[in-house]
């Protein structure tokens, strides 16, 4: 490349971002060389800042500059309802949505026969000894409605059937917006079947 | 070159952001992948779960090319059996032994037949469990390695057939297999006449067919044996052996909606 081996590597290393091919890499590092005070450099200082400090929580698995998370040193949570989450992503998406006043635990990932996922790749374990330490009076699955999700989310309902703690799950049907003309007969299904 | 017609997705992995490889059975063409523009996408993740009924067109500019494939959603088995985690764990099983059993682009329109019917049974028939092992013998005949239980391999008695032979695959009367009840396996009645099974049968009938899936059909694939989701059904059906459980009809959720 016409610029030396720095900007060759940057770009290598924004290639490797989800979205980024080689070309659009490249353009996001020329735009990022283009305005070095105001993108770049608090880009990489934000950056390093991030990869010194930030760490998966002990207790849930969440991502935070201090361990515990502040969800978990939250008193204000209720400390006895428990949302199981297989990912950060989905815990994010559940604290977006103001909805879930509760503390979390983060699976980190599903059960996958493809890829190879097994239980005892999942925080499953940990997450049982919590509802026992912790007196979890309910845990809620917030899993994805795939195969994977569910058969993760029945293991876990086992899991955790020894403990007696009260398991719910998301509910799952016609979403905020959608029109019942274009959805699929199974989401139409559930939604008939989870009807109040 | 270009096909279009029914299929039932095997698997599908993501590609990128936003596009997925798909594995899928069809009956003229059997066990193909494609590449699926979106599939990893809103609209196009949930047809391509695993079990689903698609109808799908599959182009490519050459024959050994992977080529593209366009689906869209004919009915949705994997929706209708998430809530039952039994059945939930045949259906999984079931496209995971296609998906490591069959050769691709190997039409073998038994096996397509007898996954539209295992997916009808799993979805409403309370012998479900029968049903899947019946389904696994068949096809083991579809590859080529067929049991033989239509009479006793050592007298020719065509009652009270109990055992089958781990060598041959053929069926061995009770009396005949007594000296060497210990070093052959168990058939269960099921086997040979439809019906419900209880647990430990169904286990049984999951350890016949696995014997013969595991010597004959995964061992030559090279890829380390029987799919975990099988052994996680076998889990399963012995788990339920222990409960009393087996084939039952569908259960409400076990888990509350919230």
């Amino acid at each position: 490349m016409a610029g030396g081996p720095e900007i060759e590597r940057l770009v290598l290393l924004l290639a490797k971002l989800p979205g980024l091919g080689p070309r659009s890499a490249r353009r996001v590092a020329l735009f990022l060389l283009k305005r070095r005070a105001q993108v770049l450099e608090p880009l990489a200082a934000a950056m390093a800042d991030a990869a010194a400090k930030v760490r998966p929580c002990s207790r849930c698995g969440n991502l935070d500059t201090v361990d515990p998370c502040q969800l978990c040193r939250d008193d204000r949570r209720d400390g006895a309802i428990l949302c199981v989450v297989a990912d950060v992503a989905d815990l994010w998406a559940m604290e977006r949505s103001g909805a879930f006043l509760g503390r979390y635990h983060v699976l980190g990932g599903v059960l996958s026969a493809l890829d190879g996922v097994r239980p005892d790749d999942l925080a499953i374990g940990r997450l049982v000894d919590r509802v026992g330490a912790e007196g979890i009076s309910e845990v809620v699955l917030a899993l994805n409605a795939t195969v994977d999700g569910q058969t993760t989310a029945h293991y876990v309902a086992e899991r955790l059937e020894p403990t007696g703690v009260r398991v719910s799950r998301l509910a799952h049907g016609v979403p905020v917006g959608g029109e019942l003309d274009y959805l699929d007969e199974g989401t139409l299904a559930a939604a008939l079947k989870a009807r109040r | 070159m270009e096909w279009a017609e029914d299929a039932f997705v095997l698997v599908a992995r993501r590609l990128g952001e936003a596009d997925a490889v798909a594995s899928v059975l069809t009956r003229g063409h059997g066990r193909c992948a494609g590449l699926v523009r979106g599939g990893a996408g809103r609209r196009q993740g949930p047809v391509l779960q695993p079990g689903n009924r698609i109808a799908a067109r599959w182009r490519a500019r050459l024959d050994d090319q992977l080529g593209t494939l366009v689906v869209e959603l004919v009915r949705g088995h994997a929706a209708r059996l998430m809530g039952d985690p039994d059945r939930l764990a045949a259906l999984v099983s079931a496209v995971a032994v296609l998906e490591a059993a069959l050769p691709e682009r190997e039409p073998h329109p038994r096996a397509f037949d007898g996954l539209d019917a295992l997916l009808q049974r799993l979805e409403g028939d309370a012998a479900w469990g029968a049903a899947y092992v019946r389904w696994e013998v068949d096809l083991l005949a579809e590859l080529g390695f067929g049991l033989d239980l239509s009479r006793c391999a050592v007298t020719g008695a065509e009652e009270g057939l109990v055992w089958v032979s781990p060598r041959t695959g053929r069926a061995v009367s009770e009396a005949a297999g007594a000296p060497y009840a210990g070093r052959l396996l168990r058939l269960p009645a099921f086997v040979l006449a439809d019906g419900p099974a209880a647990p430990a049968d169904l286990a049984d009938g999951l350890r016949l067919s696995g014997h013969f899936l595991e010597g004959h059909v995964f061992a030559a694939t090279g890829r380390g044996g029987a799919p975990a989701a099988r052994g996680r059904l076998v889990d399963r059906i012995a788990r339920l052996a222990t409960m009393g459980g087996g084939d039952r009809p569908p259960a409400p959720p076990d888990i509350r909606e919230s």
